[in-house]
């Protein structure tokens, strides 16, 4: 019988199927941060267990550390006893911890791939919900807590439902100047917050093909913000050309079988997916969020329009139904984060910043997802062309996405940012996000107000 | 995991869709390293910023089941989430649905979830504003009767149903298979 893609990562990883039991999944791989990974090794030294696979793992550090120069002085005691937590606890079980000094810390979904780690055809689990990036390579990629961050420790295998799955199609060819970004908001404003929830989402359709790693990786990325566990893109020659001769790659003849081997790994024609939705992007706009939550999006020069119980929002947001979203000034712009934080997006800000100012009213918050990215960018001098635009470059970490650290947006203020999650104070206490693409946020920090690139 | 006791109680109102997990335990108070401190926090910005917001009610106070509409735990994969709604009483969230990663993290930890028909969510959450309203979840039967003598029946994982009335943990599952 045909198989979707889906379905073949999911059989070659099912250990045991008992009836009216959720399947027990072999996970081969899984990535540890900061914030949901010291209560789940607190749990197997409560249970007297060891860590199974240590090799299969790799830590970071991300959420709640400082993004200033000298960030290994962490103020809040609370993180840095959590930072401290899992230097230990990755030091007593044998697993690699990308610290402050290497050249690979990062965004926990930004450095995997950076490393090679995430590979096609894997389960790969991370306490955390936007581990759906991964997906653009291939893998079966999903967010876990932190119990289950326990199982796989102890254990290397997971309880879990077969998913569903839902093919989304998108049509047509991607407008100049529009982004990855802009597709997936289009995705999610189009079925809604829960639109894909209980599902594991393919991607595909010539757009994608034709879309670089980074692209598919801000795509993967989002998947969870319509409620999938996860969202995939098979396999091809991008893939293979992104990951040849990284950290973890199988190298040589093992990297030849391998990408032999990943070159099958894709749907059987006429295979069965549980839905089906195709979304038309040829003539697709610039996106941007006007309310509390990842749905409440349009194109940059549609009105705020009327929703059901979209009281709140309104009122969180101080917007109207009616109104233009398009010239709302801002206080705050964001560049950075799991979405938007790679060496692409920073080109994409730098291409727009180039001898141009900030208005004098914003602050720009410039973050690169990982070392790597950082250092590239500083390689190729996008950090003197944000520098002298009057951006901030600030060392690699989730800063401002979440506000767990002293990046925050003020209580009041208004932010334009490119990460993915626009709920109420996400930002900080108070804060209001409109979720953009990186080019969308340059030209929006020049101007001081919610503009596409084609009005500066 | 303590094993499921039968829960009577009256229920929180909170007539929301899309209830985060970044609204019930900011990430502000993620910090800790431990799994226990988190029910203080529960919904603490929501009630700070308004005092009418349902969790300032007082009548309130005791309840173990909480009342919301769709999509409820959204967002973050937090388990810390779960934690503080467990450690501020709650044993129980009924919705009209869930987000899949809470769902994981509720049954791993106790927190009773119950998805019923938008239709049957209005009725609870508009009887439910009556302080003598009182409802009794009986999880081995996978009723929950209501003190104005109403009976729904709710679904229910059977797997689940059982590790939770058996007080069973998933990992020992897991270490079994796996060994
Ligand atoms: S950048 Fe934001 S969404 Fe991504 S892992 Fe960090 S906090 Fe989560």
């Amino acid at each position: 019988m045909p198989k979707n893609i889906i379905q073949k990562i999911w059989d070659d990883h099912l250990l045991v199927q008992r009836p009216d039991h959720p399947a027990v999944l072999a996970i081969d791989k899984m990535l540890l941060h900061e914030v949901t990974s010291a209560q789940a090794f607190n749990e197997l030294r409560r249970r007297g267990l060891k860590v199974r696979y240590p090799e299969r793992i790799i830590a970071t550090l991300d959420h709640s550390i400082p993004t200033s120069k000298n960030r290994s002085n962490i103020e809040d005691i609370q993180a840095k006893r959590q930072v401290e937590a899992l230097r230990n606890n990755t030091k007593e079980s044998g697993i690699k911890l990308y610290d402050f000094d290497s050249r690979y810390q990062g965004i926990v979904h930004v450095m995997g791939p950076e490393l090679g780690f995430t590979l096609p055809g894997t389960t790969i689990v991370c306490g955390d919900s936007h581990t759906s990036t991964h997906g653009a390579f291939g893998a079966l990629a999903f967010g876990i807590g932190t119990s289950e961050v326990a199982h796989v420790l102890a254990t290397g295998a997971i309880l879990q439902y077969q998913p569903k799955t839902m093919k989304v199609e998108f049509l047509g060819k991607l407008p100049l100047n529009i982004t990855a970004k802009d597709v997936i908001m289009k995705l999610i404003a189009t079925i809604g917050m829960n639109g894909a929830t209980g599902y594991i989402i393919e991607y595909m359709g010539t757009a994608i093909s034709n879309m670089s790693m980074e692209a598919r990786m801000t795509l993967c990325n989002m998947s969870i913000e319509c409620g999938a566990r996860a969202g995939l893109i098979a396999p091809d020659e991008i893939t293979f050309n992104y990951l040849q001769d990284r950290p973890y790659t199988p190298k040589d003849k093992i990297w030849r079988q391998s990408v032999e081997k990943w070159r099958t790994l894709k749907s059987d024609s006429g295979c069965y997916y549980n839905n089906h939705i195709q979304v038309d992007i040829s003539a697709l706009t610039p996106m941007v969020t006007w309310g509390i939550n990842p749905e409440q999006a349009i194109a940059i020069n549609e009105l705020i329009p009327v929703v059901e119980k979209g009281e709140q929002a309104y009122a969180y947001t101080k917007l109207r139904p009616g109104q233009a979203i398009k010239n709302q000034p801002v206080d705050w712009a964001f560049i950075g984060s799991c979405t938007n934080g790679r060496i692409e997006d920073l080109r994409l800000a730098a291409e727009i910043l180039k001898g141009r100012k900030i208005a004098r009213h914003v602050r720009l918050y410039i973050v690169p997802g990982s070392e790597q990215v950082m250092l590239q960018a500083i390689a190729e001098g996008l950090d003197k062309i944000f520098i002298a635009s009057g951006a901030e470059f600030r060392m690699p970490g989730c800063s401002m996405c979440l506000a767990m650290n002293a990046d925050k947006v003020p209580a009041g203020a208004r932010c334009i940012s490119t990460s993915n999650r626009n709920f109420m104070g996400r930002q900080g206490p108070g804060s209001i996000t409109h979720l953009a693409s990186p080019a969308t946020v340059a030209a929006s920090a020049i101007k001081g107000a919610i503009v596409s690139v084609e009005e500066i | 995991m303590q094993a499921f006791q039968a829960i009577i109680s009256n229920a929180i109102p909170l007539d929301m869709d899309n209830v985060d997990t970044d609204m019930i335990i900011p990430a502000q108070f993620l910090t800790k390293i431990e799994k226990s401190g988190y029910g203080k926090h529960l919904f603490q910005r929501l009630k700070e910023q308004n005092p009418k917001f349902i969790l300032n009610n007082s009548k309130y106070q005791f309840s173990k089941i909480l009342l919301a509409r769709a999509n409820f735990g959204c967002g973050s994969s937090r388990e810390h989430a779960v934690w503080a709604l467990l450690q501020s009483g709650m044993k129980a969230i009924i919705a009209e649905s869930f987000s899949d990663i809470f769902l994981n993290n509720a049954s791993k930890n106790g927190l009773l979830t119950i998805s019923l028909s938008p239709q049957t969510i209005n009725n609870l959450m508009r009887q439910a504003q009556q302080e003598t309203y009182i409802l009794s979840i009986d999880l081995s039967k996978q009723i929950i009767v209501t003190s104005a003598n109403e009976i729904f029946k709710f679904e229910y994982d059977s797997f689940r149903k059982d590790c939770l009335l058996r007080g069973q943990d998933d990992l020992d599952y897991l270490l079994e298979i796996t060994q």
